[in-house]
């Protein structure tokens, strides 16, 4: 068998298939992990769909102010973080370091920013006597349940990314992480944002009082 | 490509030698394959045992069964199974065989161990994931098993977890308080570890192929392996978020799946308006591609073995891949077919069993395609090409009772029959069973340097080949006369005289279950005393033969493989006068 195999000193790149879509295994991961972690947003809006159009006494309790003007600000906040997440991944990229800090922190706290006021805007509905399973105004219990999850999934997402945009700058300041790893969690951050484009209008706009 | 070279630099590791290492918390994908292997192993021991009791209470139900009182007093008093704990059993027997085995023995066991070497890779693209995704698996298997020591047993709502009995507390019977709540929470780290593993499966598939390994010259059961893979990416991502809001309406008083006004033990239930219907379309949504993930890395399995013994090529290779890709897509259209008589809208019935009756043109192709393969060759008669056979065999009379569920007019009939407990244990399990015995007749060998006993080997494949058809046959008739299935007693005047019939069905499978004492036999003493193998024993063309017997830790000595035929090369003359041509021969292979 000798004779069919070589042996490369070379390093291993030159011993492998040309990846189809020439992408590095960790890139290549991390888009899959946003096509299924897709999906698992798809099944959980598709249920909240489900579930308000079965209900006929679904509560609308938003008000233009304050609580559209917040998920405003909000998706003002989590749009801007993909702006410096952007910016942060540019720098690494060219190799500016204490650039790409720079932006990965304002990323950072904006990101805080979006889960303070989220979570702020939560508790003020907690004290008005919405939860997971009860609902002030009278009507349906399915709003509450709804909201909450959904938006908790996402809020999961977001308070993750920012540990993991943390843990990220620290490596990449010591050298032990890469421009790669950089931007593979600038993809998982834009999905988070996207994400919340989804939830804003449905679970926001479509809950306006009448 | 240039940036892969720094991420496999990464994996340029040294073989570990601490026990721990070595054995428990290893990183060696082959490891991991062994470690899958052996939990799958333990879990259809349980899973038998368990269908053993259900039976032996089927066709006598008067009998007390020793030792049952000790495992549950309240669900066996004196060893007698009450109905409830019938179901108890019952949803064990499927969760625990669904995932713990169909998933894990066929897909992440023999995908660990054999995908990365069939390839010619070193390991997967991410072993630390690799070893994650086992022992979350395991733990998700403890968490399962737990159910079984709560005071009031394991969950009655069957592997599918039907809401809202599932989605609702104690009030509706035994094993919904604590047991219910411990199998969603099982499932959902299930969900998590299938989908870490199936990142990890696409990642290596794509990104570590050795030079030559183009995607046309992967062999079958890599392929099914990768398919499988995105399947699983998809599906689990369905039933993780499923498996979350039922336990939010379990323990956070949500009401996702339970509707208003539910009256359970005379207590009025403190829900209001949800839909059973959701769990019902979430569940299968992930269910009905969890019938693929299950019998697909079989059919690979097979369409990789047959070949060897037939020696002869595998017809139609491509069309046998485009066939695995078309069932994979379609897998996603058909979850309705599960719902005919929820109450959906009987349009929609429709609308889901014409892509169910398009699924039968793939899953025909294939057949023939295997059928064809094996026509007019001098087949090799061991225990894993008999098993290759069995396979087609099950697949085909699993298949063909498909063909009557997929009409919404005749599934009204039989639906929840035994009828149904037929068709899926055949095309599902027992056919998927076989491409895992099949597998490991044909990959001990390498996996552990011995041969498996070929006597006791096809003695056990005769006994179980005519087993299953002793059980799941005469179910059709059952389920034609219309006995339901999950009944734990018939005492109905239309099911007695169906009694004698479920006396023979358990007698079939309590032998049938013993023969499988056999291959465990066998595949024990064989690891320790079965003749040495040499790197090559069946003659064998893919990656995994042109390693030494077992595969070092880096699978290939440090050598760098490449690759210049397809898997296919069999019944052809090489140059050395042998009738097939390694993958790895730099010799061309004659255009055939």
């Amino acid at each position: 068998m000798s004779e069919t195999e070589i042996t490369l000193d070379a390093g291993h790149a030159a011993a492998l298939e040309p990846s189809p879509y020439a992408l590095q295994s960790k890139k290549l991961t991390m888009w899959l992990f946003i096509i299924s972690d897709a999906i698992t947003f798809g099944a959980i809006l598709f249920g909240y769909a489900y579930l308000r159009i079965g209900t006929p006494n679904w509560s609308t309790p938003f008000h233009f102010s304050p609580n559209i003007v917040n998920g405003l600000i909000m998706t003002f906040v989590l749009l801007s973080s993909s702006l410096t997440m952007l910016a942060a991944d540019a720098a690494a990229k060219q190799g500016r370091k204490s650039s790409c800090l720079k932006w990965l922190g304002a990323t950072v706290v904006l990101g805080i920013v979006f889960a303070t006021l989220h979570l702020r805007e939560w508790s003020h509905m907690f004290e008005e006597g919405w939860s997971l399973s009860t609902n002030p105004l009278g009507g349906s219990v399915q709003f509450g349940a709804t909201f909450f999850s959904i938006t908790g999934l996402h809020l999961m997402h977001v308070i993750s990314g920012i540990i993991a945009l943390i843990v990220i700058a620290i490596g990449y300041n010591t050298d032990w992480l890469d421009a790669g790893h950089v931007e593979t969690t600038g993809l998982y951050w834009h999905f988070v944002d996207l994400v919340w484009m989804f939830v804003f209008p449905l679970l926001y706009l479509m809950n306006v009082a009448r | 490509m240039h940036e892969t070279s720094a991420s496999h630099a990464a994996h340029q590791h040294t073989a570990p030698t601490s026990f721990i290492r070595k054995h428990v918390f290893s990183l060696d994908h082959k490891v991991i394959g062994k470690q899958y292997y052996g939990l799958a192993l333990l879990a259809v021991f349980i899973g038998m045992g368990l269908s053993w009791l259900m039976r032996l209470h089927l066709g006598w139900p008067a009998w007390p069964i020793p030792l049952l009182d000790k495992l549950s007093a309240v669900g066996a008093p004196s060893g007698v199974m009450t109905p409830e704990y019938y179901l108890s059993l019952m949803t064990m027997h499927g969760t625990i065989m669904v995932f713990f085995v169909l998933t894990n023995a066929p897909f992440a066991a023999f995908g660990n161990y054999f995908l990365p070497i069939q390839i010619g890779a070193e390991d997967m693209a991410f072993p630390r994931f690799n070893m994650m995704s086992f022992w979350t698996t395991f733990m998700a298997f403890l968490v399962m098993m737990a159910a079984f020591f709560v005071t009031d047993g394991p969950p009655i709502s069957g592997w599918t977890a039907y809401a809202p009995l599932s989605a609702v507390g104690g009030d509706a019977g035994p094993g919904l308080k604590v047991g219910q709540t411990l199998w969603a929470i099982s499932i959902a780290i299930f969900c998590i570890g299938s989908l870490l593993g199936a990142l990890n499966f696409i990642a290596t598939t794509l990104d570590l192929r050795t030079k030559g390994m183009s995607l046309a010259r992967m062999p079958y059961c890599s392929w099914a392996w990768f398919v499988t893979s995105v399947i699983a990416l998809l599906a689990f991502a369905v039933l993780l978020p499923a498996c979350i809001l039922l336990i939010l309406d379990r323990t956070a008083g949500t009401s996702f799946f339970i509707p208003a006004g539910l009256v359970l033990s005379d207590k009025l239930q403190p829900h209001s308006g949800g839909s059973p219907l959701l769990w019902q379309h979430l569940f299968w949504f992930f269910g009905h591609p969890e019938v693929y993930i299950a019998i697909l890395p079989s059919i690979g399995i097979v369409c990789h073995i047959l070949p060897v013994f037939a020696r002869k090529p595998l017809l139609g290779p491509r069309a046998t891949v485009g066939c695995m890709i078309a069932i994979g897509f379609l897998s996603y259209m058909v979850w309705g077919h599960h719902m005919f008589v929820s109450g959906m809208n009987p349009f929609s019935a429709t609308l889901f069993s014409v892509p169910t009756l398009f699924i039968t043109v793939p899953a025909t192709i294939l057949t023939l395609l295997l059928l064809g393969s094996v026509y007019g060759a001098k087949m090799r008669f061991t225990s894993a090409s008999l098993f290759c056979l069995g396979f087609i065999s099950v697949f085909i009379s699993g298949g063909i009772s498909g063909f009557f569920l997929a009409q919404p007019s005749i599934d009204i009939y039989l639906h929840a029959t035994y009828f149904v407990v037929a068709h899926f244990h055949f095309v599902m399990a027992v056919a998927s069973l076989f491409g895992v015995f099949a597998g490991t007749y044909f990959w001990f060998p390498k996996m552990t340097g011995r041969m498996m006993n070929e006597a006791l080997g096809k003695l056990h494949f005769w006994l179980t080949f005519i087993g299953v058809y002793a059980i799941f046959m005469p179910m059709h008739y059952l389920g034609l006369a219309g006995n339901v299935r999950r009944y734990s007693a018939f005492v109905d005047d239309y099911l007695i005289p169906l009694i004698p019939v479920h006396k023979f069905i358990t007698i079939a499978a309590l032998l049938t279950g013993a023969a499988q004492f056999i291959f465990l036999f066998n595949l024990i003493w064989s690891r320790f005393k079965g003749p040495i193998a040499s790197e090559n024993p069946w003659e064998a063309t893919s990656l995994e033969w042109s390693t030494a017997t077992p595969p070092p830790f880096d699978n290939f000595g440090g050598k760098h493989m490449v690759v210049y035929n397809g898997p296919n090369e069999y019944g052809v003359e090489s140059r050395d006068g042998k009738d097939f041509i390694m993958q790895t021969s730099p010799e061309k292979a004659p255009a055939s």
